[in-house]
């Protein structure tokens, strides 16, 4: 048969001889092999205190962008909810009222927009598909918690702080 | 008047002593499963208990607070005396066996010369045996008295593990005993200060002393009375909180107690090389023997949990056919090459 990788190694059936019987040069390799492991860089890292770092194109927990105004950017044009593959992404769409021209950058904005984190498989589709910029994936991932209703993410969960007045 | 006149200070002494080698061997058999986690951890690329003090050395603590405070357990039906008595036998047997070790030579406080071996009796590795195989009670009564039947299977195996694997370290040792001459384990170690370790004498001897005292504690990969994947759990399958606790620490004693005999019977003990031409004062060299034992003891130790997280288990048929066909024929070949060896060089 034909091997699908150059990798394949043929089974050694053979009868064991007299040394390997013995299986005490075996057991020796072997306890040189984790004895080996005992002064390896460790795999794990004490958590609380040191952080991994992400890798540059990791997928975190969403926000939702403001412009250097701090006016939300997102119009509720809805095409990051039809290119999610898990439709955890619901909106409803309001019209911007006069006087709220601070708040909103169109005239068009999400009143609610959520994102059932439990549904959520952090493709990145939704921040490929927003056309406004609003739509980001960071570099956190979303915090355990108790309760499924918890885990979905309104607007108050997903707005970054307004870069004007800090809130 | 002679006979009935005691010298306190003799009781006393051994008193403290006693104390002293029971504290030793219960702080080091809870620092060796700190040790433990630590070596897995390593091993398997971790970093182990950290949490609880500097590198987690109060992790110890903790793990005997936790099992304090936990619920005991004693099953309805089970038998409450037997019950309770299994882990104590577990317990009191492991720490027997420390009495005959020699843990150094004399010292000399106020002009008495205190020996520091509890008991320098003349049939030391008689005794030991004698002890060791009633630690095998402890696990079967355990068994037993759950009134389950896994655990009775488990306890069962253990039994006869413990004894099949009984029967080449006897052998082994007999053939130690046919080549040092002595029961008594200080003039062992007394052979080995001014001769060589015995382990180069008996190198056969002495692996199959090692293997077969892994099979004793219990040890991977001989660690089938703890039958977690085919009889839940083993022996200890119904205990709880400190019970267990004591089966498991019980463990630990006894990889502590067979170290300290392996380092004894066959690596010179207490002696370590050049100890005589150090010219020291006694008493310091007597403190540096002690320490020249612990370190052995200690890499024993390392040793028993570097296997542990290096081989895989035995399957039990293995066991036995290792045990039976290979460890008895080889224990008998070894005792009967020493003994013409002893022979030749005696004629």
């Amino acid at each position: 048969m034909q091997s699908l990788t150059n990798r394949a190694k043929p089974v050694d059936r053979r009868p064991m001889s007299f040394v390997e019987k013995l299986y005490l040069p075996a057991i020796a390799r072997g306890m040189g092999i984790t004895m080996k492991h005992l002064f390896k860089r460790k795999a794990t890292i004490p958590f609380p205190e040191k952080r991994r770092e992400f890798s540059p194109v990791f997928r975190g927990l969403h926000v939702l962008n403001r412009d250097e105004e701090g006016r939300e950017r997102c119009t509720a044009c809805g095409l990051c909810a039809v290119a999610c593959p898990a439709e955890a992404i619901t909106m409803e769409a309001a019209e911007r009222k006069p006087g709220e021209e601070n708040l909103y950058r169109e005239e068009k904005y999400a009143a609610r927009y959520e994102i059932n984190m439990l549904r959520c498989i952090f493709c990145g589709f939704c921040e490929e598909a927003c056309p406004k910029d609003a739509v980001y994936m960071s570099e956190t991932f979303p915090p355990s918690a108790y309760q499924r209703t918890t885990f979905i993410y309104g607007k108050e969960d997903l707005l970054i702080p307004n870069p004007k007045t800090g809130k | 008047m002679t006979l009935l006149s005691i010298d306190w200070f003799f009781i006393l002494e051994k008193i403290a002593l006693i104390a002293a080698v029971l504290m030793l061997s219960l702080v080091v058999a809870m620092y060796s499963t700190w040790g433990e986690r630590k070596v897995a951890a390593w091993i398997q690329d971790r970093f182990g208990p950290n949490r609880a003090g500097f590198m987690g050395l109060f992790q110890p603590l903790a793990d005997g607070g936790k099992l304090f405070f936990k619920e005991e357990i004693i099953p309805t039906n089970s038998n409450k005396f037997l019950f309770i008595l299994g882990p104590s036998i577990a317990m009191v047997v492991a720490c027997m066996t420390s009495a005959v070790i020699p843990w150094g030579d004399t010292l000399t406080i106020a002009g008495r010369e205190v020996s520091l071996q509890v008991a320098d009796v003349n049939i030391g590795i008689l005794f030991i045996f004698a002890v060791v195989g009633m630690g095998v009670y402890g696990i079967m009564i355990g068994g037993w008295a759950s009134n389950n039947k896994y655990s009775l299977l488990a306890s069962v195996r253990a039994a006869s593990q413990i004894i099949s694997y009984e029967l080449p370290m006897g052998l082994a040792l007999i053939a130690l005993l046919m080549w040092t001459g002595t029961l008594s384990l200080k003039e062992i170690v007394e052979q080995q200060r001014h001769g060589m370790w015995n382990v180069w004498y008996q190198p056969l001897g002495f692996l199959i002393f090692l293997i077969c005292a892994f099979a004793e504690c219990n040890r991977a990969p001989f660690d089938l009375p703890e039958a977690e994947n085919e009889l839940n759990g083993g022996y200890h399958l119904e205990y709880s909180s400190m019970k267990l606790g004591f089966f498991l620490f019980a463990e630990y004693i006894n990889m502590f107690i067979s170290s300290a005999l392996m380092a004894t019977m066959y690596f010179g003990g207490y002696a370590f090389p050049g100890m005589d031409s150090l010219g020291v004062s006694p008493n310091l060299l007597t403190i540096l023997g002690f320490f020249a034992l612990f370190i052995k003891v200690l890499l024993f130790i390392f040793f028993f949990m570097w296997v542990r997280w290096t081989l895989p288990r035995f399957r039990y048929d293995q066991l036995m056919r290792l045990g039976w066909r290979v460890l008895i024929p080889l224990a008998l070949f070894n005792m009967l090459a020493t003994g013409a060896t002893v022979l030749y060089l005696h004629r």
